[in-house]
């Protein structure tokens, strides 16, 4: 089954050159939001930038909206460039760009359907066929009973959901989330993600999300880029990311997820020096096909080595298994040389972290 | 009491109801707009216009700062000009109207900045306009805390209006200091005062059960 962001339509977003720069009296406070940032969007995928705050992911996916202008680059949506938009086309743009943010933003004067109604009443729908669009939605989000509630009444997610009907009300072809799951318990951030990919996948809906945590980007995302100090630093599909991340930054948000990070214990006893009877400590992570063989055991079997696993972890990554494991063994140099090369078939990645006795 | 003191004091009442009534009216049809155009007008706002800003805010706290005695003798002219008198309590709704045009203004202003301005993104997101976002978020949003500015002014309004009795205006002040005070009536004072307390109190009351009303943000 090809993936969406394999199929490879054209992009609805594209950001070419794209720089921010908050300019300031004197030279040495000016801020470098953004710095010559290239992306693409393709049609109906679900692309995630994920970053550290203060990294540039509010202005960037803002640039989209045109809630920020670029200073210079252009930013491509739709076949429109927004940046060369007035006020006025500007407008018209966003009506078929929505936004969920992640303090919801709804009205506290207006119910779930009046908040939903509300891009409506903006757009200039007629009342009378108004409620024609919002019912509908509000069933989607599975909000039909709470239709007449504040809300000061709803629970975090169902406000999420309130807030997701809302920008789906104008039919928009890209939806821009904002953090959208990172005031909300990982239950209910689970239930919000598996709607965002329904939505995405039923209605064709092109996805664009920021977020600093990579669980989300893990449970969403196609595909991934990485936003450090105003830069991409990396860029690919989630698989691809997570089966090589090249920067240091991704390296750390990958191994947030999949158990790549040196765990706290194990940091404490590694020393970089051999000593007699030391073992050396291996950090193997299993990519794709090969999470599923018998590496191991093969070892235990060809070299004749015992292995010691000290910590562990599989997870499931764009449907392909991500295993991470920290070995030790005990080999003398020579041995540990051939250890780690038959580790290395496949698409495995072996790093010798240092030894413990 | 006699039947004429307590009429005096009916009377009275009625006259400091329709100089605080109008007054608070016009002070409102013109304050409002006025109070969202200094809380929307700053640079980076929805109608970004700095200087007519700030020179907006330096009369209004010029109107606010000068004492409200002065300000009704000042005008006087202007009082003559569009009541075609400087007595009486038609003349009085003037000053009353000007004193409370800035009042209005600010704590509208104040009102109205307090709504968050993640809404007025998510609006602008939409592809609301400046115009329409005021309509749609920014004075729904606001009308609790508005409910409550309006209230603080009537009541204000109702303290100022005890002065105008020195340029002739009627009401409950005018006939507490000519009666109660001037002819050494203590009953009409202490009547007067009470009368005010409990309108004061019914005001308070009334502005405070409407927004709560509004005001959406907490259920019970």
């Amino acid at each position: 089954m090809p993936r969406p962001s394999e199929a490879q339509t054209r992009p609805i977003i594209a950001f070419a050159n794209v720089s921010k720069v908050y300019p300031s009296r004197n030279e040495s406070a000016r801020v470098v939001a953004l710095d010559d940032i290239c992306l693409e969007v393709p049609e109906g995928a679900i692309v995630g930038v994920i970053g550290k705050s203060g990294a540039g992911k509010s202005t960037l996916i803002r640039l989209i909206n045109g809630l920020e202008h670029p200073s210079s680059g252009h930013v491509l949506v739709n076949g429109t460039d927004v940046t060369g938009l007035d006020e006025r086309g500007l407008r018209q743009a966003r009506r078929s760009i929505g936004m969920i943010f992640q303090h919801f933003n709804l009205l506290s004067s207006r119910t779930a359907f009046e908040n939903i109604a509300l891009p409506l009443e903006i757009a200039g729908v007629a009342k009378s066929e108004i409620a024609g669009v919002v019912e509908p939605l509000l069933a989607m989000v599975g909000l039909s009973d709470k239709r007449d509630r504040y809300p000061a009444e709803l629970s975090g997610g169902q406000k999420q959901r309130v807030g997701i009907a809302r920008a789906l009300a104008t039919r928009p072809k890209v939806l821009l989330s904002d953090e959208a799951t990172s005031a909300l318990d990982p239950e209910t951030t689970d239930q919000i993600l598996s709607l965002l990919k329904t939505i995405n996948a039923e209605l064709k809906l092109t996805i664009v999300f920021i977020t600093h945590e990579m669980s989300v980007v893990k449970k969403l995302a196609d595909r991934v880029a990485v936003l450090e100090s105003g830069r991409i630093v990396e860029q690919g599909t989630t698989y691809e990311i997570f089966a090589h991340p090249c920067h240091e930054t991704t390296r750390r948000f990958v191994g947030s997820i999949t158990g790549g990070n040196v765990p706290e214990w194990l940091a404490a006893k590694l020393r970089p020096e051999r000593r007699d009877g030391d073992s050396a400590v291996l950090h193997v992570a299993f990519v794709g096909g090969d999470a599923n063989q018998p590496v191991l055991s093969r070892l235990a079997r060809t070299l004749g080595v015992d292995v010691n696993i000290l910590h562990g972890q599989v997870e499931t990554i764009a449907d392909h298994p991500f295993g991470s494991l920290f070995i030790s063994v005990s080999a003398e140099p020579e041995m540990l040389r051939g250890i780690i090369g038959e580790l290395r078939a496949g698409q495995n990645s072996v790093e010798h972290l240092g030894y413990v006795s | 009491m006699s039947p004429e003191i307590f009429q005096l004091v009916v009377w009275s009442t009625v006259d400091t109801l329709v100089m605080v009534g109008l007054s608070g009216l016009f002070g409102t049809l013109l304050g409002l707009p006025l109070g969202i155009f200094l809380a929307t007008s700053r640079a980076n706002e929805l109608f970004p216009a700095p200087a007519a800003n700030r020179i907006l805010g330096l009369i209004v706290n010029a109107t606010r700062s000068t004492p409200f005695i002065i300000l009704v003798v000042a005008i006087v002219p202007l009082t003559r000009l569009i009541a075609g008198t400087s007595i009486g309590t038609r003349a009085a709704v003037v000053p009353l109207t000007i004193a409370a045009i800035p009042f209005i203004a600010r704590v509208i202003e104040a009102a109205i900045r307090e709504v968050d301005q993640g809404l007025v993104e998510a609006a602008r997101a939409f592809g609301a306009s400046p115009l329409q976002i005021v309509q749609k978020v920014l004075l729904p949003e606001a009308m609790p805390a508005v409910t409550l500015a309006l209230t603080l002014t009537v009541v204000s309004l109702l303290g100022y209006s005890a002065m105008v009795g020195a340029v002739g205006g009627g009401g409950l002040g005018d006939l507490g200091i000519r009666y109660g005070y001037q002819r050494f009536m203590p009953e009409v004072m202490a009547t007067v005062v009470l009368v005010l307390i409990a309108l004061v109190q019914g005001v308070q009351t009334l502005g405070e059960a409407i927004a709560r009303r509004l005001d959406k943000r907490t259920r019970n």
